[in-house]
């Protein structure tokens, strides 16, 4: 991974985390706070990330859609330096208010294995885990994760690429067929596992039904969610 | 036949990537310095465009440039076109806006401002057809895939019995007939006739089809969204204006395509002109949105069947008539695959299939799983039902009797097939479903709820011939097999590249396979669709196999003396035939070809491969031991296809909901290469054909020409909560006999004769009821439980 990941951000190498705020106002002022409380600067840190390949310019993607929306996302939008718990690292990237968490991960933080499917809520291609619960990354705000543990697929192997039980259970029952919904259903399932380590073949199916395949490949997944329950 | 690898599972090299997001779809990709691309697309479902003033827009800082049909290459109508200044249905590009962000190309597209005619369309294939009625284009009315442009319009009198459920017939395009139809109506006991309304839907591919492209020394790099690889090649240079050579081509993942994503489309050549406009890289992301206007979709049809029964059950005729909705361009041949379909699955003795290909104001079509073949099974086996009924027959001995054989006759001629074990597939899965007890449960009631049972076959030609194999083995000693195939997500292309490691005898582990990017090497490939691969790419990786084999030989005749023939291969080395006795490794042998040159080193190559595959060879050449070679091998008759699916429902008379309990699909696709995809395919194709039956439809308002559902939620592919949890699936596994392996594939009709399986099964639950129209969904339901009228007229299109 790149290398702004692993370089710290302040002198103690822990960011810290910012509660939930009351108001939408107060998340600004208190990332203002945190951003000058590290010694990295805002401008080393645009550096990093360009230098890591890890994000492209900032707001370069349309978000949500149809083209009558897009006045209404630029118009007196103004990007905030924010700090975002990503797959247990702390990640600073400048958002803008009404930006959605898979837009900021796939197009800021060059985590593209969260897919876009349809960008409304319909698919589940781009589900992460937000302290080990499944979301909709295309319909949460970036802004609503601060302070909270985001997950990504590219968070679930553990750090020296051992793959998930869950991981390793959907290759074992070849689960995936196209593969573009199958970063959500991992993410789903291990979310589901997380919350209920033994599930009945009803919960599980009744927990992954927020994930489209249009492959069909409900059986093989849910043989393979089983199977992770199992040998987990 | 006993084989090491084929009929075995494997773990195919892409899977891991797929389940941590290492894999990369075309819209995973960057370049330094890209634009971003957004389509301004037509608001009506007709028109022509008379000025188009984009000042504004090109005045916005950061707004780099606009591309019109005018600067991008045109094709004879009806052809699909990359931008168009006459849209043919609402949503279609007009125009695209390259700019340093995708905002501000989203900005730049509402100043733009485009002065549009409103011309006169449609929306239903019977009102072009009338006297009068609209033409989707100013040109004509009537088209398809060899099938030239013209206005058709049939006499009123054709139309008169119409609105009481009569399918207008008027003049066919085309026609087919074989055998006596008078005879064989006047042989039958019973005859049954029925008209049929099938409705297109969208291809709901999970990935968009967003692309990237960029020029960098002359040739164009494009990240697309592709089933297939090198098949898509010279169809994209052709839209980008370049020669193929000039085309590197990169697909390595393809989120899903369903026949939408098969040949290259128009669209993915937008960002290569751009980027050639602007001298940068660009992206554009399609929308779901977008996807359900220029993502194509699978024609509807409007029909009208007769058929024939004897006594004994045997189709003594049938006479069929299928409108096909063909959406405003070219689209696809479904309603010919219809005829042949019915030839094949029921074998009738005389049958006349007429046609005709309306053009309409919807979303251009393209093949779409089981392309007419699937509409048509669904027609038609809830007949085959009623007349099972009317007999006093068993429904799967009414089948049996009619499926066909290895002596079976296919289509308007008549001609042979290459196997057909569809009789096999009815038993195995009469056997697996326990369809003896199993019908017993048929039509009893328990409360609300009532059981019904079904069962049904399907059809795809299942192969083609002709294609390049090619593959090397190393100086290291491994076998790369090149592979151009594509990557939809069967995993097929890892299945057919483990016949050349067969031939070869190979360890798996030491097998390379090559593919996802037209620079490496990759040959003149079928692509991925038509249920094809597996046949088809089991066919050229066998004779690519073969003339490495060969050389290998040779080789050892080179080295030890004798000829080829005293020669034999075991364990990835060349052995003398006489004492089993090793002469060199493999290794040492493709060390040798790279001296030798010539043949061997791919330094001189046959002369019937294709100019793509010599291209590759060249770039391969004096890396080691070549085998390429163009399959030649017989190939005679059609390669079907053929799958039965057996299916159980609970349906609630009360609220017409109900739930499938069980359901077995068996294929007959010759041996089976690798029996976890196989699964995975039978049982997905089997969700697909659900949603085909009884969900997905795409809907257009008579009045405006609009879609009603451009979301997922509206257009209803089926989830994890409309399928059952799990289903049994089997294969008859008898051997192909044009294919070396025995293979042939399956993709397509296992979606089929699951969708006519349920089909029939709501029709049992509901005592033989017969809808005339797909989808069937709940209201429909309720409708013919109380006895009500519906809320459509009998050929109704568009109905929600």
């Amino acid at each position: 991974m790149s290398d702004i990941e692993s370089r710290p951000l302040e002198p103690t190498g822990r960011e810290p985390m910012v509660a939930e705020p009351a108001d939408g106002e107060g998340v600004f002022a208190r990332v203002a706070v945190n951003a000058a409380a590290t010694r990295t600067t805002r401008r080393e840190f645009i550096k990093g990330v360009i230098a890591s390949g890890a994000a492209v310019a900032a707001a370069s993607y349309l978000f949500r859609g149809p083209a009558g929306t897009a006045q209404a996302q630029t118009r007196g939008a103004v990007e905030r330096l924010v700090s975002l718990r990503v797959n247990g690292k702390v990640r600073r990237v400048d958002v803008l208010p009404q930006e959605t968490l898979a837009h900021t991960l796939r197009y800021k933080l060059g985590l593209t294995g969260t897919k876009l499917g349809c960008d409304r809520s319909e698919c589940g291609a781009c589900t992460v885990m937000i302290d080990d619960v499944a979301y909709y990354s295309c319909s949460t705000l970036t802004h609503s994760v601060r302070g909270h543990e985001v997950t990504t697929i590219e968070g679930i192997a553990a750090p020296d690429g051992t793959l998930h039980p869950v991981q390793r259970a959907f290759v074992e029952e070849l689960g995936p067929q196209c593969g573009f919904c199958t970063p959500g259903q991992v993410v789903t399932a291990v979310a589901l596992l997380k919350a209920n380590p033994s599930p009945t073949v009803e919960e599980a199916r009744v927990a992954m039904s927020g994930n489209l395949c249009r492959c069909g490949a409900y059986d093989h997944y849910l043989r393979a969610v089983m199977r992770a329950a199992r040998e987990a | 036949m006993a084989y090491k690898l084929i009929g075995k599972d494997f773990l195919p090299p892409d899977v891991v990537a797929k389940v941590t997001g290492e894999a990369r779809y075309a819209e995973d990709f960057r370049a330094e310095g890209m634009l971003f691309c957004k389509l301004l697309r037509s608001p009506m479902p007709h028109g022509r465009v008379r000025n188009i003033d984009a000042s504004e827009a090109l005045a916005m800082d950061g707004v780099v440039a606009v591309l019109t049909a005018d600067e991008v290459p045109s094709f004879p109508p009806p052809q699909n076109p990359i931008l168009t200044n006459e849209p043919l249905y609402a949503g279609e590009p007009i125009l695209a806006v390259a700019a340093t962000s995708e905002t501000l190309a989203a900005d730049a597209i509402e100043k733009i401002k485009v002065d549009l005619e409103p011309l006169p369309f449609t929306v239903d294939p019977l009102d072009s057809l009338y006297p009068g009625g609209p033409n989707a284009r100013l040109t004509g009315n009537v088209a398809n895939v060899r099938l030239d442009l013209q206005t058709v319009k049939w006499d009123a009198a054709a139309f008169v019995e119409a609105d009481r459920g009569k399918l207008p017939m008027g003049p066919p395009a085309e026609e087919w007939q074989f055998g006596d139809l008078d005879a064989g109506f006047a042989a039958a006991k019973v005859v049954i006739e029925e008209n049929f309304v099938t409705a297109g839907l969208s291809h709901h591919s999970m990935e968009p089809r967003s692309c990237m492209a960029y020029w960098q020394n002359g040739k164009c790099f494009v990240h697309g969204s592709s089933q297939s690889q090198s098949y898509v090649v010279p169809g994209l240079a052709n839209y980008i204006g370049i020669e193929p050579k000039d085309l590197v081509y990169i697909a390595e993942f393809c989120g899903g395509g369903f026949g939408s994503k098969g040949s290259a489309y128009p669209v993915m050549s937008i960002p290569a002109h751009l980027a050639k406009k602007t001298g940068r890289p660009v992206m554009m992301r399609i929308t779901r949105e977008e996807e359900y206007s220029l993502g194509l979709a699978r024609p509807a049809f409007q029909g009208w069947v007769r058929m024939g029964f004897k006594a004994d059950g045997r189709i003594s005729a049938v006479d069929l008539y299928v409108v096909h909705d063909n959406g405003p361009n070219m689209g696809f041949w479904d309603f010919r695959n219809a005829g042949s379909a019915v030839s094949i699955v029921f074998q009738p003795e005389a049958m006349r299939w007429r046609g005709i290909s309306v053009l309409t104001n919807t979303p251009p079509r393209g093949p779409q799983r089981g392309p007419g073949e699937n509409q048509i099974a669904m027609a038609i086996e809830p007949l085959i039902d009623k007349a099972a009924h009317e007999l006093g027959l068993d429904r799967v001995a009414i089948r049996r009797v009619n499926a066909p054989d290895n002596d079976a006759k296919y289509g308007a001629k008549q001609g042979p097939v290459t196997s057909a074990y569809l009789k096999e597939a009815l038993d195995r899965g009469a056997e697996r479903f326990n369809w003896e007890e199993r019908k017993k449960l048929s039509r009893r009631r328990t409360g609300n709820k009532v059981i019904g049972i079904g069962v049904a076959s399907a059809y795809h030609s299942a192969g083609f011939s002709g294609f390049d194999g090619l593959v090397r083995i190393t100086p290291d000693g491994k076998l790369h097999v090149h592979s151009g195939v594509g990557n939809l997500g069967t995993y097929s292309y890892g299945a057919t590249s483990r016949v050349a490691a067969e031939v070869l005898g190979y360890d798996w582990s030491n097998v390379v396979i090559v593919r996802g990017d037209s620079s490496k090497h990759l040959p003149w490939n079928i692509g991925q669709f038509g249920s094809n691969t597996s046949f088809t790419m089991s066919r050229t990786n066998y004779v690519a196999a073969m003339d490495a084999k060969q050389k290998l030989l040779e080789i050892g005749a080179l080295e030890a003396g004798g000829a080829a023939d005293d020669y034999d291969i075991q364990n990835e080395a060349v052995v003398r035939k006489s004492d089993r006795s090793t002469v060199m490794s493999f290794a040492d042998a493709a060390a040798r070809a790279a001296k030798l040159g010539g043949k061997f080193s791919g330094a001189e190559v046959p002369d019937n491969i294709n100019p793509l595959t010599k291209a590759a060879v060249a770039g391969l050449a004096g890396s080691g031991l070549i085998g390429v070679a163009k399959d030649t091998l017989p190939k005679d008759g059609v390669t079907p296809a053929l799958s039965v699916g057996y299916i159980q429902v609970e349906l609630d008379l009360e609220t017409g909901k109900f739930v499938i309990q069980d359901y077995v699909g068996v294929a007959d696709c010759g041996t089976v290469v690798h029996p976890q995809s196989l699964a995975n395919q039978i049982r997905g194709g089997a969700v697909m054909g659900f949603g085909l039956a009884v969900s997905e439809r795409l809907v257009y308002d008579p009045k405006l020409g609009l879609p009603a559902n451009v979301g997922l939620y509206q257009a209803k592919p089926p989830s994890y909560l409309d399928v059952p949890a799990e289903m049994a699936w089997d294969a008859v596994g008898k051997p192909d006999l044009a294919n070396p392996l025995g293979i042939k594939g399956i993709g397509e009709p296992i979606q089929g004769c699951a969708a006519a399986a349920l089909l029939c099964a709501i029709s049992d639950a509901l005592g033989g009821h017969y809808f005339n129209r797909t989808p069937v969904v709940t209201d429909m339901i309720v409708n013919a439980v109380a006895g009500r009228p519906q809320s459509y007229r009998p050929l109704q299109v568009n109905v929600q």
